[in-house]
């Protein structure tokens, strides 16, 4: 009899020790409601556009079924030279500083270890995506957070980096625009910061899977800034920016070196990312820019339409520049952002991400995903709206005897 | 104006507070211009668009091609416009090639429009001959995929 206890001792402890993601247990409860709108996806609620899907089914007709070069198809590595060259004029051989991966998630996985060794630093914005720590961490080193905050508009800046280094720190991931807040960076921060990582001699890691989801101002590659091109690796890919998160293909661009032993990695773990993907990839990037551009321009009405809905529910939500999420305060309602989640769900069935699950810096915040309908955001900022409406009128007269507004954040959850 | 009208093209329903605030615009400014567009017969109409096969209501409908003989001065548009003045007839284009007008005709039988086609407008003068093709089935009106099988796969919570 082999019990989950006896199971326990033989896992590596260094995996036992990383939390599970926050937004699992989460997704249990919402997944057993039903007719929840949901604010909590974070991928495109379009389907990927025709056109690719179409060129994938010919693909399978004529029998392309087999693995591809360890780096990918050929075909697809300079389609992303292209693209890279065209909309932010940074070359990269397709040759040999390009690696098409399954997924950016693999691209992070990659690359962190290939740099990483135990006893290392990276540092990592938080609140973030969740995957970075814990792959820092699997890689044998440790996340060092650079705590973003409303007030710098949830951007890293050059003084927390400045701080944040020690000799340990080899690497910093960045990934603007954000999720969960939707932040973008802007050039001058982001020139300073690359100024310290050259003074530091820092490796960036730069996520830019949502660049193409910039909706204020233009979004900077790390890469094209003068000098980063060979600090930085680049990710990125396909699923947000052409709505086909399920087929699994981003790339890493980098030094030819580092690429090199990233692949080595790759070909003994992944092989490859899958060929109907790579070849759907080549057709979003040849023929998917209008369409692109069609679906990026509605999330950014949706965008105004939900800073607007969080305006009149009397959520402070900092204007999100980029991807599809907002990252409104609800400290005003006295709840933790579980808890809110949670009633929300349970009284309003609307479906939010508690802004804890991306670290805890995102405690009293929610991220909720404007990519949904324009029906669905509406209906789902109505009961958002008279849920907190109310959470504040009870919250004020509950705590009125506790005084200080500052003690809400920890005052009223206890009350309510 | 062109972003307006694409916004309602998909959606009429939409307030003009929602309009105001995709656009980034005045409620005030986006009434006063649909007011326009309506007043321009740009916008002209807002409509609701039914299945009403599956309302359970048989229709028949039927494509017909027809030939005409353009006249001085007036060309096609004379014809054209003893066609489509009858209700019974939805659509009319003229179009190149081998015949001259598209012509949509809709009633509650088949009989019903084969009388309309062979009555009525098979002899309107000037007009040379008639191609007529029931519909048996939409696929696709208007850029709406009648059953579209696509709904939002998606799972409820991902990060």
């Amino acid at each position: 009899m082999t019990g989950s206890k006896d199971w326990q001792r033989y896992i590596n402890p260094l995996v036992l020790g990383i939390p599970s993601s926050g937004i699992r247990r989460f997704f249990d409860l919402a997944s057993e409601m039903k007719n929840v709108i949901s604010l909590g996806v974070g991928e495109p609620d379009f389907v990927t556009p025709w056109h690719i899907r179409e060129a994938c089914m010919y693909s399978l007709e004529r029998g392309y079924t087999m693995y591809t070069s360890n780096n990918g198809l050929l075909e697809l590595r300079e389609e992303i030279a292209r693209d890279l060259g065209d909309t932010y004029r940074v070359t990269y051989n397709p040759l040999n500083e390009i690696l098409v991966t399954v997924g950016v998630s693999e691209g992070v996985d990659l690359a962190l270890r290939t740099l990483l060794q135990p006893g290392d630093e990276v540092l990592i914005p938080a609140p973030s995506y969740v995957s970075y720590a814990p792959c820092v961490t699997l890689a044998g080193a440790s996340p060092v957070y650079l705590k973003t905050s409303v007030e710098n508009g949830f951007q890293v800046t050059a003084e927390m980096v400045d701080k944040a280094v020690t000799p340990k720190t080899k690497a910093m991931i960045l990934c603007y625009p954000n999720n969960p807040t939707g932040a973008t960076i802007d050039r001058h921060n982001l020139l300073e910061i690359c100024e310290l990582a050259r003074s530091h001699d820092l490796i960036i890691i730069s996520d830019e899977i949502y660049d193409k989801l910039t909706y204020v101002g233009e979004h900077t590659c790390v890469a094209s800034l003068p000098g980063m091109r060979d600090r930085t690796i680049l990710l990125n890919g396909f699923s947000k920016s052409y709505a086909m998160t399920g087929w699994r293909v981003g790339y890493a661009a980098g030094n030819s070196d580092f690429i090199a032993v990233m692949k080595k990695i790759h070909q003994y773990t992944a092989l490859c990312a899958p060929i109907t993907a790579q070849i759907a990839a080549v057709e979003a990037l040849r023929n998917g820019r209008q369409g692109m551009k069609n679906m990026v321009e509605q999330y950014g009405r949706r965008r105004r339409l939900i800073l607007q809905g969080f305006k009149e529910a009397g959520l402070p939500c900092f204007e999100p520049r980029g991807a599809f999420y907002a990252f409104p305060d609800i400290s005003v309602t006295g709840l933790s952002s579980e808890e809110f989640a949670q009633q929300l769900l349970q009284e309003e069935k609307v479906a939010v991400v508690p802004g804890n699950a991306f670290g805890e810096q995102g405690e009293g915040y929610i991220r909720c995903a404007y990519a949904a309908s324009v029906e669905d955001i509406t209906e789902a900022l109505r009961r958002m709206n008279s849920f907190v409406k109310r959470r504040v009128s009870r919250g004020k007269i509950i705590t009125a005897p506790f005084g200080k507004a500052e003690q809400k954040k920890e005052g009223y959850c206890q009350v309510l | 104006m062109k972003e307006i009208l694409e916004l309602l093209e998909n959606d009429a329903r939409l307030t003009f507070k929602q309009l105001a605030v995709m656009i980034g615009k005045e409620e005030s400014e986006v009434a006063g211009l649909v007011k326009d567009l309506e007043k321009n017969k740009i916008i002209l109409g807002y409509h609701t668009f039914i299945n009403w096969e599956k309302a359970g209501e048989e229709k028949v409908s039927a494509v017909i091609e027809v030939k005409i003989c353009p006249q001085r001065e007036v060309g096609f548009d004379a014809v054209a416009e003893r066609i489509y003045r009858f209700p019974e007839v939805t659509t009319v284009r003229l179009v190149s090639g081998a015949y001259d007008l598209v012509v949509m005709v809709e009633g509650d039988t088949l009989k019903e429009v084969a009388n309309f086609v062979s009555q009525k407008l098979a002899t309107i003068e000037h007009v040379l001959s008639t191609s007529t093709h029931f519909v048996l089935k939409n696929y696709k009106i208007q850029g709406t995929i009648i059953e579209d099988g696509e709904e939002d796969r998606r799972l409820v919570i991902t990060p």
